[in-house]
């Protein structure tokens, strides 16, 4: 494109430190396209108890499988890590929270919520007895 | 000084999507409405997790889980669609391939809706198999 006269242009990521910051903020993107996919097996998961025992046990099986299984852990992680830098966002959006300690404080700790929620999650499933 | 806007950008006042507060707001809207909701979403995963088919079935068409169900999808793909829009927007950038992208956007938002629709009436009014 053809510019009539020369805008400011800022560097290209390759020459910027990698950050924790940065990395959450691409982050943020990708699990939000995860969970967009991840809406249909939550619809399936719905619809096949909808159906009947035979289209239920279908989807029990599959989700049972290893695949599954690493499927929805990933799911639960990209959901609570979501969430919470969605809440992160929403900060943000007040015009708090931007000066670089509270940044990089609430990257770190928002990493170790979404962790520590995920494996708490996991844990109850599989210690109230149900195979998950 | 100089802007990041090019002139043509600056004489029609609008960004690549054509629209501005109104998306912004409902993506922060679906957002808050969201928390709550996918609480409720973990909260019934987890105690049907390994269920029986009886059971699960019993709980999912309990009327008040019905009705969180049916916002809770409602938020969420409103929501989703929202979001995936400014994704498309920031990296598609022909306006051929961009129109394309963003009506399938749209279709895949849609159907599963309409899958979500579809089940959540079968938990409320189809008899229990
Ligand atoms: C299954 C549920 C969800 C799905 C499928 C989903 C999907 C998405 C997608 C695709 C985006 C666009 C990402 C981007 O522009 O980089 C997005 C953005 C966003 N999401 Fe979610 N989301 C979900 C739940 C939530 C929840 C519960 C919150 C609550 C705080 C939330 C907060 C946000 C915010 C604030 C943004 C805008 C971020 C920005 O401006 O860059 N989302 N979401």
């Amino acid at each position: 494109m053809r510019q009539s006269d020369p805008r400011p242009l800022s560097p290209h990521l390759q020459v910027y430190r990698p950050m924790l910051t940065m990395a959450l903020s691409i982050i943020h993107r990708i699990t939000g396209s995860a969970l967009y996919f991840g809406s249909a097996l939550l619809v399936w998961w719905v619809f096949a108890a909808a159906m009947g025992p035979e289209a239920y046990a279908t989807f029990q099986s599959v989700a049972a499988s290893l695949p599954g299984q690493v499927i929805l852990f990933g799911f639960t992680w990209a959901l609570v890590h979501h969430l919470i830098g969605g809440l992160k966002h929403l900060v943000w959006d007040t015009g708090r929270g931007f000066d670089l300690v509270t940044v990089e404080r609430m990257a770190r700790l928002s990493v170790a919520a979404s962790v520590t929620i995920t494996l708490v999650i996991w844990a109850v499933v599989l210690f109230s007895g149900g195979n998950p | 000084m100089s802007s990041f806007r090019t002139p043509l950008g600056r004489v029609r006042g609008l960004g690549s999507a054509k629209s501005g507060t109104a998306h912004f707001w409902q993506q922060r809207a679906t957002a808050i409405a969201g928390v709550p909701l996918v609480l409720f979403l973990i909260w019934l995963a987890v105690n049907l997790a390994g269920a029986d088919y009886a059971t699960a079935r019993s709980l999912l068409s309990h009327p008040a889980v019905t009705i969180v169900l049916a916002l809770s999808f409602f938020v969420i793909l409103k929501h989703m669609r929202l979001g995936m829009q400014v994704i498309i927007e920031d990296y598609v950038h022909v306006e051929s391939w961009k129109m394309i992208v963003l009506l399938a956007n749209s279709v895949f938002t849609y159907v599963v809706g309409a899958g979500a629709l579809y089940a959540l009436a079968r938990l409320t009014f189809g008899a229990m198999q």
